[in-house]
Order: C-alpha cells, then structure tokens, then sequence
C-alpha cells in the first residue's frame, strides 16, 4: 500500500474494523463453545408434525423439513463449521512451519528441493487442489480437512521460509548456537517466536477462504454428511426447498457470510497493522 | 520465445506422467474397492463369484505396476476406459460436458475483468472518496460470500420474486446469467481490490511524483506512468482464477443443473467412478498446465523485463 496516502484518516479506519472484526469474531467462538446450553431447542430432535414451521415464539426461525428447530441448528453447528477451519489451519500452520522451518534453516539441496515441491502445489488454485485430493482421500470431514490443508501448506511454507531466511542471520541466533543450543531447539525456540506474528497475520486472512472451502465442499455432499448440524450441509439439505421456503438456506448462509466477513475484517486490519510484507524486507 | 514456449509444452509431459501415476496409485490404495464400486454402479449384487469376474475383467487381479502399464498403454490412444456410472467411454462422457464448462468458465473470466479492472480504476483514482468506499464495500462482501449461496439468493431473487430468469438447466442466454455471475464475483472481488492496491502502490512511485512535477496532464500519468507498472500483478492473477473459476463451475454447475464437467466429476467423485476421476483429475492438470503458460507468455510480452530473463535463462 502506498505511503502518501491516506494517512490522516488511516488509524481510524483500522481501530474501527479491528474492533469490528474482534468483536464479530469472538462473539464466534463464544456460541461454539457455549452454543450446545444456549440453543433453545435439540438441534437433531426430529419431529415431523412440525415440519416446515414458519418463525414463531417457539421457534424463532421455524423449522427444517424433517421439523428440527433451525435456529438451534445453526448455533451448533458454529462448533462445527468452526472447529473444522481451526483444525484445518493448526494442520497447515504445522506443516507450513516444518517444512518452510527446514527449507529455511537447513538451506542447501534440501531447500531447492522443498521449494519446487511448494512451487508445484502452489501452480493448482486450492480449491480445485482440495478437490482433487478429496477425489484421492475420499469423502467424509476428516479427509475434507486433509485436503484442504494439503491444498494450503505450501504458500505458508513459502512465507515461513522467507522469514526464517530473513531471521538467520540475526545475532542472537548466534549467541544461541555458541550456547550449545541445537539446531532444532534453535529453530523452535528462537526462531519461531519471532516469526509467529506474520504468519498469524496470514492465517487470520486465509481463515474466511478456508472457511468458504470447507462449507463449500460439504455443500456438495463431500465433507461432513446430515443429519449433521453445520452450515454447508444445512444448505445442501435445503436445496430442495428453495421454491417453497427460501428462508431455510438464507440463514446458514448468512451466517457462513458473517463469519468469513468478520475473519476478513480482522485479517485486513491486522495486515495493515503489522504488514508481512513489510517486516520481511 | 518460440523456443521456450516449446520446451515448455515438452514439460508438460513428465509432468502429466508423474500425476497419471501418482493419482493412479493413491486411487487403487484407497479406500474403497473398485471392483465393489463397480458392482454397485451396475446394481449387481457382490456375491464373491461376481466380485471375481469383475476384478478379472477390469484387470484388477493383476499387480499394480501391471494395471498403470495397462492403462498407461491406453490412455497414449486416448483410450481412458468406461465410465462404471454411464457404461460409456470416459474421454467421449468429458468432451461432451467439457463445451458447457469452458463456455461458463470463459464467460466468467470476461466478466471478471470487464467488472475488476474499472472497479479496481475508479477506487485508486478517487482513494479515500466515496467511490473507493463503495467499491470497497462492494468487494469486501464479493470475498466473503460463499458463491453456492449467492448462486441460491440469485434464484431466490431472479427466479422465486421476480420471475424474470429461468434457474435450471442450459440454452438459452438467459440461463447464463446467474450461473456467470455466481462464479464471477469473488475473482472480481479480488482482482479489483488487487488492481486497487497495485493502482496506488505504483502511484506512490518516485517516477510517478516526477512525472507530475514535469507537469504532465493528470491522464498521462495514469495511462503511462502508473498503469503500465500496475497491471501485471493482474495478468498473474488472472491466470490463477481461472483454475479459480473451474473450482466455482464444480459447485456452480450441480445448483444450476448446468451440464458440465464439474457436475459429471462432483457426482464421479460421490459415486467413485474410478475410470473418470482418472480422467478427470488428468485433464484438470493439462488444462491448468496450458494455462499457466498462456499467463507466463502474456506476462512476458507485457513486460519486457521478464523477456529479458526468458531469453537468459
């Protein structure tokens, strides 16, 4: 971003959708922890004489087509939809941090090497990489997490790397290494620390992509399968319905839509806080 | 250049090789049985005689390395085996969805750019005025929706409320528009707020102050000072969303019944009709390969400094 512009106005902005974001975000991982006691309803008690209910004082978005209460459905299925992207991320952060970790540090063949591997990956787009890996793995949620993180790694690989690079030089790497550290304790213990901000940075903006992965391949049918509480099934359940009872798939949509937006408000004001970019050089 | 672009397509065959074998291997370790799956496609009950016969006659009674030999054998005649689920020959089943895709994805990708490229203008031009907040806000929503909704709220609106589109099915033009666009607006999302920022990094240029303190005319500057450094992380980027835009077509085309080749792998890959994710996942690759190329030599035509490294290298 350039540096002539905008800075008068620029704090504000970011204080604002920092705010916003944080806020957005942690009201998130407070229904998916406490969501089980808040919802009003059990989220998979089928009860087919109320089927298809408009909202009402009972059930304040009505219900599915087999009579579960939606709005009971789509606060469970946060912990889900969630929990899923967070596994999905610590899954691609391990694997960004060992292998850039090592390509970095290690330098060398080793790191030609794992540069081309990233460089493969990284010539496919994600999601067509996640479904390839889907098509390989099979269906289900834990291979939908497989994917998708074997779809992520290398760009986080790229980064750590050039971090790692940036860092080797440093003197108190040094000063490490004459204290007898070894390497692999240097590269977890001093290294990692140091890298840990950017790359969070990173992770917090890929959030609301992988999110849009995970819904998006569960939608289809390939990740996790009804009669499971999470969004991307709640819409793919309700497709049928959408002439009839449009409402069924606004809500699990919206809330897909509020949560990428809130991981993507945090992420853009956190970049622009602390650029990676920027520290890098 | 002619010469790279040759050495380039020649690339392209190991590559193909390595991923034939790779998404070979992976596939027949997986975990299910092809010969059961096969079964079951043909709603034949897998009773132990049945499962036999059919192992011997896809061949899969003999060694790995002996199938991939076999396939590998038939695939250089383009011959890539039947599809378990229609009981036709994959490779004619892909070419005659493939038409529709490529007419979806290519559609989408013009309306990306005819969409990105004024937006990205208007907001660096006008930064920190409204119209940079409008397209910011626009665009910010374009990222965070999921395209299988809004391919669901465009039926609810086009369709249910006003009547005014058909949602299923292909044909007529109007049964483009929502398809397109559900695709389109997240890489048109990016590519404008990407254009944005590139727009007023190379504005913040050194030789950019210097051309308006040579007192060049406002447009001049943008046309050939800042515009010419600032779209090439645009052609990069439009490379990558065309892979992007076949990711949207496989979840676009099953809402829409459109049919294409992402329907017919989603549902191959549902059914796990081994013969077309073979194919499937083969013909992705080349066609991603092909396209990564088209970008490189745009890329080095418009810039002659990558040319310059083309030709060293």
């Amino acid at each position: 971003m350039s540096a002539f512009a905008a800075v008068p106005h620029k704090p504000l902005r970011l204080r604002w959708s920092l705010a916003a974001g944080a806020l957005l975000v942690s009201l998130l991982v407070l229904l998916a922890v406490f969501g089980q006691w808040l919802a009003p309803h059990d989220p998979d008690l089928i009860d087919v004489g109320q089927r298809l209910q408009p909202a009402s004082m009972s059930h304040w978005l009505g219900t599915d087509h087999l009579g579960r209460d939606l709005l009971s459905r789509l606060i469970v299925g946060t912990r889900l939809s969630l929990g899923s992207v967070l596994l999905t991320l610590s899954l691609v952060l391990a694997l960004g941090l060992l292998v850039g970790g090592v390509a970095g540090f290690v330098g060398g063949k080793l790191d030609l090497l794992l540069m081309r591997l990233c460089d493969m990956f990284m010539t496919f787009p994600t999601l067509v990489l996640a479904f390839f890996f889907v098509t390989l793995l099979g269906t289900g949620l834990t291979n939908v997490i497989v994917a998708i993180a074997l779809s992520h790694w290398a760009w986080y690989a790229r980064m750590v790397r050039g971090l790692v690079i940036a860092q080797r030089g440093r003197e108190y790497l040094l000063a490490a290494r004459l204290a007898g550290a070894s390497r692999w304790s240097r590269l977890r213990q001093h290294v990692v620390p140091n890298i840990a901000g950017p790359l969070l940075v990173l992770a917090t903006m890929d959030i609301g992509h992988m999110m849009l992965h995970v819904s998006g391949l569960s939608f289809l049918g390939l990740g996790v399968t009804p009669p499971t509480a999470e969004w991307g099934v709640m819409i793919n359940d309700a497709k049928e319905f959408i002439w009839t009872h449009p409402q069924l798939l606004l809500w699990p949509g919206l809330m897909i839509f509020f949560s990428v937006m809130a991981f993507n408000l945090l992420g853009d004001a956190l970049r622009d806080r602390l650029d990676p970019a920027q520290e890098r050089h | 250049m002619l010469r790279y672009i040759l050495l380039r397509l020649l690339l392209l065959v190991p590559v193909m090789l390595a991923v034939s074998l790779l998404v070979f291997v992976l596939l027949h370790l997986g975990s299910t049985d092809p010969a059961l799956d096969y079964l079951r496609l043909s709603h034949i009950p897998p009773t132990d005689a049945a499962v036999a016969e059919v192992r011997q006659a896809l061949g899969l009674d003999l060694p790995l390395y002996q199938q991939y030999w076999i396939w590998l054998c038939k695939a250089l005649q383009l011959d890539f085996g039947i599809s378990y689920l229609t009981g036709r020959p994959v490779l004619d089943d892909l070419l005659y969805y493939l038409p529709a895709t490529l007419q979806l994805g290519g559609l989408a990708l013009a309306c990306t750019l005819l969409f990105a490229v004024p937006l990205g203008l208007l907001a660096a031009r006008w930064q920190g005025r409204w119209p940079d907040h409008a397209v910011r806000a626009v665009t910010f929503i374009g990222v965070s929706m999921p395209n299988f909704w809004l391919a669901f709220l465009l039926i609810a609106l086009f369709s249910l409320w006003l009547g005014w589109l058909p949602a299923l099915g292909r044909g007529s033009p109007g049964q483009l528009v929502m398809p397109v666009l559900a695709i389109a607006l997240m890489s048109m999302s990016i590519n404008a707020r990407l254009l944005r920022a590139s727009l007023l990094e190379a504005s913040g240029q050194r030789h950019v102050t210097y051309a308006r303190a040579r007192g060049l005319p406002e447009r001049r500057v943008w046309r050939g000072h800042i515009l010419r450094n600032a779209w090439l992380p645009l052609v990069t980027a439009t490379g990558m969303h065309v892979g992007e835009l076949i990711g949207g077509a496989l979840v676009i085309e099953t809402i829409f019944a459109w049919p294409g080749v992402g329907r017919f792998a989603v549902s191959a890959v549902l059914n796990r009709d081994f013969p077309v994710m073979q194919c499937f996942t083969l013909l992705l690759t080349g066609l991603l390969m092909l396209c990564n190329l088209l970008v490189d030599i745009c890329y080095a035509w418009l810039d002659p400094r990558s040319r310059l490294q083309g030709v060293d290298a």
